[in-house]
């Protein structure tokens, strides 16, 4: 290791704190689950998560939260966009409630959508008159996950956007260029890490997330079955070995999507 | 840096300060629809208790899945009784922990089962999809609400209750589970908890028939006022006993056998019954039996030791990984 | 940024795009406001008050509701100063020196934001469980973490690890290393440094790291109820609390709890708000000088 900034003391203290903490809080209890699971053969592993229960559990998660950050990425570009390029009324109320999701807890933010969009609910009676239903439906649970991850894009979209000069996209007009040449040629290569950055941190904690989706979810192995709610059941059901080897496939998962996250991250960085 | 050392400290507290004050409470870890017997029962208790000379003691409650909350226990959750949904997830508690002694079940009368209860039908008043027995479930677009039998003791007992039925009516197994088969396609929410099945149905008004405790829907009914649901008792149901068991290794530990013991004999005290009976728990003392008869539709019972062979032979072999409940739902 | 270049073209900036698709994209976004951010807002207040202040108060005030409160404002008060000084050690040495590993580090310390929070809780049963690693040794000495307070503020701590130190990395990576070698070279101790030089100018960046750290402790949910076995009056955090009094018939009870908890995120907000604000003017000043 080098230490290029030796007049500025405390790194041995900082670097050693940092690994401690992080060793005793987070690394020592995840490493502690990966050897649990290896008390599992490899072909037990393969078992439990190619169960079809586990494999629609898988597919529902996964399925729901790219919709969600899919979801997130139309209507994040457009606030992010609208907050940054444009002076209307209510503009500071919304700019400040963006992250309303991330200040409100999870458990409160389901029962609200579960009231909202219940077949008895004030948006849920139009979707059963029209025949369809939001909770205790995938749709539902990928609403959820929208609200949630509802800042990710917006909040990493608007300091790149800011930071266009809106005289690019003028210079570009005056040149000749139609609207939709500016979004592909300038717009476009400019957004795009950042964009990609929001759609995975989004993406990421909707896989995770299990709050907000178990009262709204509906539940049923199978069809509404997320597999947070998954690794929850086989905990309680003893099945501990289960639980574990869901729990490692969820966290190699969200390791990828962080490497992903924090290259995208760097090529913002360079510019 | 002072906020680190308050915050240490602060840690350290909560630490030190967690066992230190079990001295005189009691934790009573039970399933999902008893919260609300178990609040007036723990004001008798400690009344009970006090006329004894003894000093008042903090009961706490908690309440969750039937094997959610044994779970919990296993694993450390340190339960000074259980009172929980069926005697298989009791015996976990041995199987799995050693907490209790493989016979708990004979160290109280009524194999352990101060109340009993069974599973009824609850459906929107004037019960408009005419559901008035087990084949009416599986009519075509009759929308059933029952828990997960994974998670939820209730459940357990509903799916027995259902396959006791159909094995009568239909005289096989398969056909047995071809209707319960059915049953669970029309299934549309499927809670972890019986409370969670309740809400479901009664506040998001989701399914025409809720499989229920029969206390719960006689709850549901006390809550809702009556205008929007009613009660059905089916032809046949099962006899849904819910066993209590002073957890031993944890009364040993706090020193509270005493007190844990006197807890549960007192659910046997006429006092005690008459308690479960006023929550719709079907007492097992006669005269407090006769005092409560008109609130309990009569109903014929299988029993699940006579039928199923106690829960030893059905749990594995209905809802354990790879059993018949896996079976239906994989089959989908 | 390389577009500035482009920029300096010095086109008039009178030409803005056409008012009507201008005038539609702010609809939509209004549209998208009212509908994902402030209904289900609304429609937690007027469930809670469905029944009068009456109900309203009397739920937020049972017993049960205020040691709830009382756990919950526990697990804030140690998880949010632990991770306060996490947050400023980790982002000093990521920020203030170069070495190997330091993306592994980075990434590391993110880990816990895209650990789902079931995974939190249960790493720690797997460890601290009767069933676990320490179970028996924890039994034998009569410590109990999981399902007491100890696995509570444990589980909080874990899913609120990155939250400061993400905010002050890039704002110390930013700011650089010359004020503070300035300091030094006048002779001020490694202390004197920090506290006259480095803390003001992260001064605003910390906050908004604590305001972000303590609305994600305060709510969480998952991870806290896989260890908390839902002991009423004990090892319930007020998010839980919601959650059994929704399973109680208690409608209007969850909402209200539900409203107070919306009333200390809006809180958080108003206060993540204040601190954004004074970020951007010291950058702001920063830019001009």
């Amino acid at each position: 290791m080098s230490r290029p900034s030796p007049v500025i003391p405390g790194f041995g203290l900082t670097l050693g704190y940092t690994l401690v903490y992080l060793s005793l809080l987070v690394l020592i209890p995840l490493g502690a689950l990966f050897i649990k699971s290896t008390e599992l053969t490899w072909e037990q592993f393969v078992a439990i998560v190619s169960a079809p229960r586990v494999l629609a559990a898988l597919k529902l998660s996964f399925g729901a939260a790219l919709a969600a950050a899919l979801l997130n990425g139309v209507i994040g570009t457009l606030l992010a966009w609208v907050l940054v390029r444009y002076r209307f009324p209510g503009r500071k109320v919304i700019e400040a409630m963006i992250d309303l999701p991330f200040a409100l807890p999870t458990a409160v933010a389901g029962i609200a959508l579960t009231a909202l969009y219940a077949p008895n609910g004030p948006i849920g009676q139009f979707a059963t008159e029209l025949g369809f239903k939001i909770a205790y439906s995938p749709l539902g649970i990928a609403l959820a996950l929208t609200f949630v991850t509802l800042p990710f894009v917006v909040r990493t979209l608007q300091p790149v956007l800011a930071d266009i000069p809106r005289e690019v996209e003028e210079a570009a007009t005056c040149l000749g260029a139609r609207p939709w040449q500016i979004a592909r040629h300038v717009l476009l290569p400019a957004l795009l890490p950042a964009w990609l950055t929001g759609f995975a941190l989004a993406f990421a904690r909707g896989v995770g997330e299990y709050g907000s989706v178990i009262f709204i979810a509906g539940n049923m192995p199978g069809k509404t079955e997320i597999l947070p709610l998954l690794i929850m059941v086989k905990l309680d059901q003893y099945d501990y070995a289960g639980a574990t080897a869901i729990g490692v496939l969820m966290l190699v998962v969200s390791f990828v999507l962080l490497l992903v996250i924090n290259l995208l991250q760097r090529r913002i960085a360079r510019g | 840096m002072s906020i680190r050392r308050f915050a240490l400290a602060a840690l350290a507290g909560a630490l030190i300060s967690g066992p230190v004050a079990a001295a005189q409470t009691l934790l009573n870890v039970s399933y999902d629809p008893t919260r609300e017997l178990y609040v007036d029962y723990n004001a008798a208790f400690n009344k009970h208790w006090q006329a004894q000379g003894h000093e008042p003691v903090t009961i706490q409650q908690s309440h969750g899945g039937s094997g959610k909350q044994a779970r919990a226990v296993i694993d450390g959750l340190r339960a000074d009784v259980v009172t929980l949904a069926l005697a298989g997830d009791i015996d976990e508690l041995h199987r799995m922990g050693k907490l209790i002694p493989e016979d708990w079940q004979t160290r109280l009368p009524d194999a352990s089962t101060p109340y009993t209860s069974t599973i009824v039908f609850l459906v929107r008043k004037g019960n408009p999809k005419d559901i008035k027995d087990w084949d009416d479930l599986v009519k075509p677009g009759v929308e059933v609400i029952t828990p997960n039998p994974k998670t939820s003791g209730g459940a357990r007992w509903n799916f027995l209750a259902a396959w006791a039925w159909a094995q009568q009516q239909y005289g096989s197994e398969e056909k047995a589970k071809e209707y319960v088969a059915q049953l669970y396609k029309q299934v549309p929410v499927l809670d972890t908890g019986a409370r969670g099945s309740t809400i479901t149905f009664v506040n998001n008004k989701i399914g025409d028939v809720l499989l229920a405790w029969e206390n719960e829907a006689f709850l549901a009914l006390k809550e809702e006022g009556g205008d929007e649901l009613e009660i059905v008792a089916p032809s046949l149901s099962i006899l849904a006993e819910p066993p209590v068991a002073v957890v031993d290794r944890n009364v040993e530990r706090k020193g509270t056998r005493e007190l844990a013991e006197a807890y549960l004999n007192y659910l046997y005290s006429e006092e005690g019954q008459r308690i479960a009976a006023k929550h719709f728990y079907r007492p097992r003392n006669q005269s407090v039996a006769a005092e409560f008869a008109q609130q309990f539709p009569e109903l014929k019972l299988v029993t699940i030791d006579d039928d199923f062979g106690g829960w030893k032979q059905a749990q594995p072999k209905f809802f354990n990984d790879g059993g018949v409940f896996d079976q239906i739902y994989e089959a989908r | 940024m390389n577009t500035a270049t482009l920029a300096a073209a010095g086109v008039s900036r009178t030409r803005r795009g056409a008012p009507w698709g201008r005038r539609l994209l702010i609809l939509a976004a209004w549209l998208v406001f009212v509908l994902f951010l402030l209904l289900p807002l609304l429609i937690v207040i007027n469930e809670a008050l469905k029944q009068g202040f009456g109900t309203f108060f009397a739920a937020i005030l049972e017993p049960d509701a205020v040691a709830a409160l009382k756990l919950t404002l526990i697990a804030v008060g140690i998880s949010v100063p632990l991770n306060l000084v996490f947050g400023v050690a980790a982002a000093w040495c990521v920020s203030k020196y170069e070495f190997r590993g330091k993306s592994i580090l980075v990434t590391l310390i993110d880990l816990p934001f895209s650990v789902s929070p079931v995974i939190a809780g249960l790493i720690y049963v797997l460890l601290f469980g009767a069933q676990g690693w320490f179970g028996p040794w924890l039994m034998d000495r009569d410590i109990q973490i999981v399902f007491a307070v100890p696995g509570i503020v444990l589980a909080t701590l874990f899913v609120t690890v990155p939250f400061v130190a993400r905010e002050l990395i890039p704002l110390m990576q930013e700011q650089g290393t010359q004020e503070e070698e300035a300091a030094r070279l006048l002779g001020a101790s490694g202390w004197q440094m920090f506290w006259h030089v480095t803390l003001p100018n992260i001064r605003w960046g910390l906050i908004y790291g604590v305001v972000l750290c303590t609305a994600r402790a305060m709510g969480e949910f998952g991870a806290v109820s896989v260890v908390s076995g839902h002991i009423r009056g004990l090892t319930n955090t007020l998010p839980l609390h919601v959650e059994i009094l929704y399973n109680e018939y208690n409608h209007v009870a969850a909402f209200s709890v539900a409203s107070l908890l919306l009333a200390l995120a809006l809180l958080i907000l108003l206060l993540k708000q204040w601190s954004e604000a004074r970020i951007n003017r010291l950058k702001a000043a920063a830019a001009q000088e």
